[in-house]
């Protein structure tokens, strides 16, 4: 290591505070303002007004480009959001060009206040706003039109890129466009009855098909720009590991190194590396010898870990619903009740595009290239480590290879060593990319969880009492998302799809306790609905066994009445699968699940045999009601793809653990997600027609997979599991 | 570093590599061609799939020295190959893709699946794509890809 006093670019001092800010001060300046969770006595924000310009661009030559305000990562928000205001436009969908929109005011979430992809929102949140600007354009292009004409609005109208007006008057949309961009913006358009659709609600494939067939879609990694140089960081074995000591002379002599040096990290610190390739960078670092300072770090051991939450469970934590007569479960006899543990372990969400960031720095104003879900965060962070105000940094949204989660995080750890690497190399771009090994040994995980869960079942066979305690670390604790997240101690995302359930069981009681563990973790793929609906639909369909009940009949029965949706979904579940699940062949079962989560709620009904002491899943039907289907092709794809994402649970090696605070895995020949002989065969997915507020479709589809899978194993072999990940049937 | 001369996609390119370098790296650093993916790292993945002279290669594990003058494809040239050009237009067809990472990797298997057995069952589609790992999990449109393609060659 070079001595870093006499490093111009290098101010150690001035680089720990940012790290410092960077693990938790950074965004306490952040005023983040939710509208859809404004606080009682806190008047909302007037509704927001979205200029179309910054949304959409008709070129001469009849091009129309919509901006997404959204990453897309496979979600198909580039084809589906610019379906909305397509139609609405009345604009030839064959000339649409969709682009990712830059960090900027205009492109934040309207519910969530900051430019994100995340809940499952990307629809529903900006479905109206993109009608609107849709319509507004539309009007815009019909007062040009009629001004040229010397005509009324009321007497033209638009389709397919042509405003027509009386007498065979006829205008493209492109020869008007200059003239409407000087038209006031409407205050309000009439938006199209659902019959009025041309778009919405029809099959209508992706825009980056076939960009992402032949290799010519560029993700964030593919980026390639004049004199840019390649980072990878040294990150420290334990989180929180800090520098002792490095010997980098054998890394210095490989040519093509171009610098060498230590670097704050969120949690710790870690020694960079700058190359003119990957294949030297990531060889330099391999060449490092670094002593590592673990004193004072907590080592995190995941079976030492297990005993210790199943311990918790015992226990109740803060309470998130009492309801009900507490003493109900005393008063069920002994033969009625049913105590149940459950084990989750880790899980990391590895898209497929390994993480990376590029920053380039100019002094007084920066660049940076990331695929990001958190635009807003990313952005500030950048900014903090140069010294920057955040419009001081032209933030471009680079299509992601994946996500799941695992591109939302509330430091911003990635782009942040991005940042500060980049801070030393001024004018150069730096692209910092974290190998396969680093994602999955760097944290970020799903969290841990155990629950302990008590049932006392009444005489007519339907649970009359419930004691359920959740064990497992905050996602949001410390960070100013716990504000709207955390109430009386419980984080709402460690309990969703349990405090708020469908079923109705009287006497209900939910408490959560939150361990701090020195293991990062984050939102995955459905957040707490991974392990809530695997354990509440495990234990519904143990109740429907013992009530000697169908399956489907006995959801239906213990469903509130006014969970409309899921009852929906259970009887076109019932409608659609009836057929094949009445004739089984031998050793093959059918599983049932079902689950509302995103206001999107999902029934499904797999059948399975085992093989090779694994499940097979032969297929899967699933039934869906999201709301009016915007773009119904996405929406098949979303959850053929997402049951198979909720499957990793079950994997045998589907799980993250620690020993000695060190992760035990470090790719894919370690954490092994589900390829394609894991997942079902056939999936046919059936949408309730509706016109009703379009709901998420991201999320919704993981958890209903893996509690329906493990309920037909257990009627194969009558045996119960209850620990992931799934080990040998 | 040392010079090599590789035969790709048909013509002569010239790069001067550590001789340990992936094949992956050299098509994507030094050549510019990025439609063929870093996954892994450790043909876990197969998203860096290509073919050398024809057989589906983990381009991510063979150093560059160990190429000769074996004819390399990639995605970028796939669609030149009949075979090729029917699998991308499948799974344009069935709109597989969603984030899209994988998807080189998926096609360059499943072209070379098609050539050696145009008319696969189920389990030689599990065997050939085994490896090619989608965290999407777009696995049931590939399969729906691979027998679209596969009904179009005869």
């Amino acid at each position: 290591m070079r001595a870093e006093k006499n490093d111009l670019h290098l101010n150690r001092r001035s680089f720990l505070c940012a790290s410092t800010a960077a693990a938790g001060g950074l965004l306490v300046s952040l005023y983040l303002d939710f509208p859809a969770f404004a606080q009682e006595g806190r008047p909302s924000p007037p509704p927001k007004v979205y200029p179309p310009d910054a949304f959409v661009r008709i070129e001469p030559s009849g091009k129309i480009f919509i901006t997404v305000n959204r990453l897309e990562f496979g979600q198909g928000v580039q084809t589906s959001l610019p379906m909305v205001l397509a139609d609405e436009l009345d604009a030839d969908w064959s000339q649409v060009v969709a682009e990712l929109a830059p960090a900027a005011e205009v492109y934040k979430d309207p519910l969530f206040g900051i430019q994100m992809v995340g809940g499952s929102g990307s629809i529903s949140h900006s479905f109206q706003q993109y009608r609107e600007l849709g319509a507004k354009t539309r009007a815009m292009l019909i007062a040009a039109a009629a001004d040229r004409w010397k005509v009324s609005p009321n007497d033209c109208r638009a389709e397919n890129s042509v405003v027509y007006g009386p007498a065979g008057k006829s205008a493209r949309y492109a020869e008007l466009a200059e003239r409407a961009a000087r038209k006031p913006v409407p205050n309000t358009v009439r938006l199209k009855n659902p019959s009025e659709f041309r778009l919405i609600g029809k099959k209508v494939p992706r825009l980056d098909s076939r960009a992402k067939c032949d290799g010519s879609q560029k993700f964030g990694l593919d980026l390639d720009l004049p004199g840019m140089k390649i980072a990878v960081v040294a990150h420290p074995p334990v989180f929180g590991g800090r520098v002792k000591n490095v010997d980098d002379q054998e890394a210095r002599r490989l040519s093509g190194v171009k610098d060498i040096f230590e670097i704050p990290l969120a949690k710790g610190t870690g020694v960079a590396v700058v190359a003119d390739r990957f294949w030297t960078a990531k060889q330099a670092r391999d060449r490092l010898q670094i002593e590592w300072d673990l004193s004072g770090i907590e080592l995190a051991d995941s079976s030492q870990l297990r005993a210790k939450f199943k311990e918790m469970a015992r226990r109740p934590g803060n309470v998130a619903v009492a309801r009900g007569d507490d003493k109900a479960m005393s008063r069920t006899p002994a033969a009625r009740r049913i105590v149940a543990e459950y084990e989750f372990p880790y899980l990391a969400h590895t898209p497929m595009e390994p993480l990376n960031a590029t920053v380039s720095f100019k002094g007084d104003k920066a660049e940076a290239w990331v695929p990001s879900q958190f635009q807003t965060l990313d952005q500030m962070a950048v900014a903090q480590a140069l010294g920057l105000k955040p419009e001081q940094v032209t933030f471009h949204t680079e299509y992601a290879g994946g996500g799941f989660g695992r591109r939302a995080v509330i430091d911003s750890h990635v782009p942040l060593e991005a940042a500060l690497i980049a801070k030393r190399f001024r004018d150069t771009p730096i692209k910092l990319v974290w190998p396969r090994e680093d994602d999955v040994r760097g944290g970020y995980y799903r969290p841990m969880h155990a629950h302990r869960v008590e049932i006392g079942i009444g005489a007519d066979g339907m649970p009359a009492a419930w004691r359920h305690v959740v064990v497992g670390q905050s996602l949001v604790a410390g960070t100013p998302f716990a504000a709207m997240m955390i109430k009386d101690g419980v984080d709402k995302t460690t309990v969703e799809g349990v405090e708020d359930t469908h079923y109705n069981v009287p006497n209900f009681h939910v408490s959560a306790h939150h361990p701090v563990v020195n293991v990062p973790v984050l939102w995955w793929r459905s957040v707490g609905h991974t392990h809530t609906a695997f354990v509440m639909e495990t234990l519904i369909d143990e109740l429907a066994t013992r009530a000697k009940m169908d399956p489907i009949a006995y959801r239906r029965k213990l469903l509130k009445p006014d969970a409309k949706k899921l009852r929906t979904v259970l009887d076109l579940l019932d409608q659609k699968s009836a057929a094949w699940r009445k004739n089984l062949p031998k050793g093959h079962a059918a599983g049932i699940s079902c689950h509302e989560c995103f206001n999107t709620a999902v029934a499904c009904a797999v059948e399975v045999s085992i093989e090779n002491k694994r499940p097979k899943i032969h297929r899967a039907t699933l039934a869906v009601h999201c709301g009016l289907a915007v773009n119904p092709l996405s929406i098949e794809s979303q959850f053929q793809g997402g049951i198979g994402f909720g499957l990793n649970q079950l994997m045998a090696q589907g799980a993250i653990t620690l020993k000695d605070g060190r992760v035990e895995q470090s790719n894919f020949d370690g954490f092994t997600p589900p390829y394609i002989g894991d997942a079902p065969v056939a999936v046919d997915v059936h949408i309730v027609p509706s016109t009703e507020q379009p709901t998420g479709c991201g999320e919704p589809p993981v958890p209903v997979i893996s509690p329906a899978v493990v309920n037909a194993l257990t009627r194969l072999t009558g045996k119960r599991y209850r620990n992931l990940p799934l080990a040998a049937v | 570093m040392a010079t090599y001369q590789l035969n790709v996609n048909g013509q002569s390119k010239k790069v001067d590599v550590d001789p340990g370098t992936p094949l992956l790296w050299v098509l994507r650093e030094d050549l510019k061609m990025t439609g063929t993916k870093y996954g892994c790292g450790i043909s876990a993945c197969g998203a860096c799939t290509v073919h050398v002279d024809g057989i589906a290669t983990r381009s991510c594990v063979v150093p560059v020295s160990l190429i000769g003058n074996r004819k390399i494809t990639t995605i970028e040239a796939i669609a030149q190959d009949p075979v090729g050009r029917k699998v991308q237009d499948a799974w344009v067809e069935k709109d597989v893709v969603q984030c899209g990472y994988c998807q080189s990797g998926q096609i360059m298997s499943a072209v070379a699946l098609l050539k050696a057995t145009p008319k696969p069952t189920e389990q030689n589609i599990e065997e050939s794509m085994g490896g090619n790992l989608c965290r999407c999990a777009t696995y049931v449109r590939i399969r729906e890809a691979i027998k679209s393609a596969s009904e179009q060659l005869t």
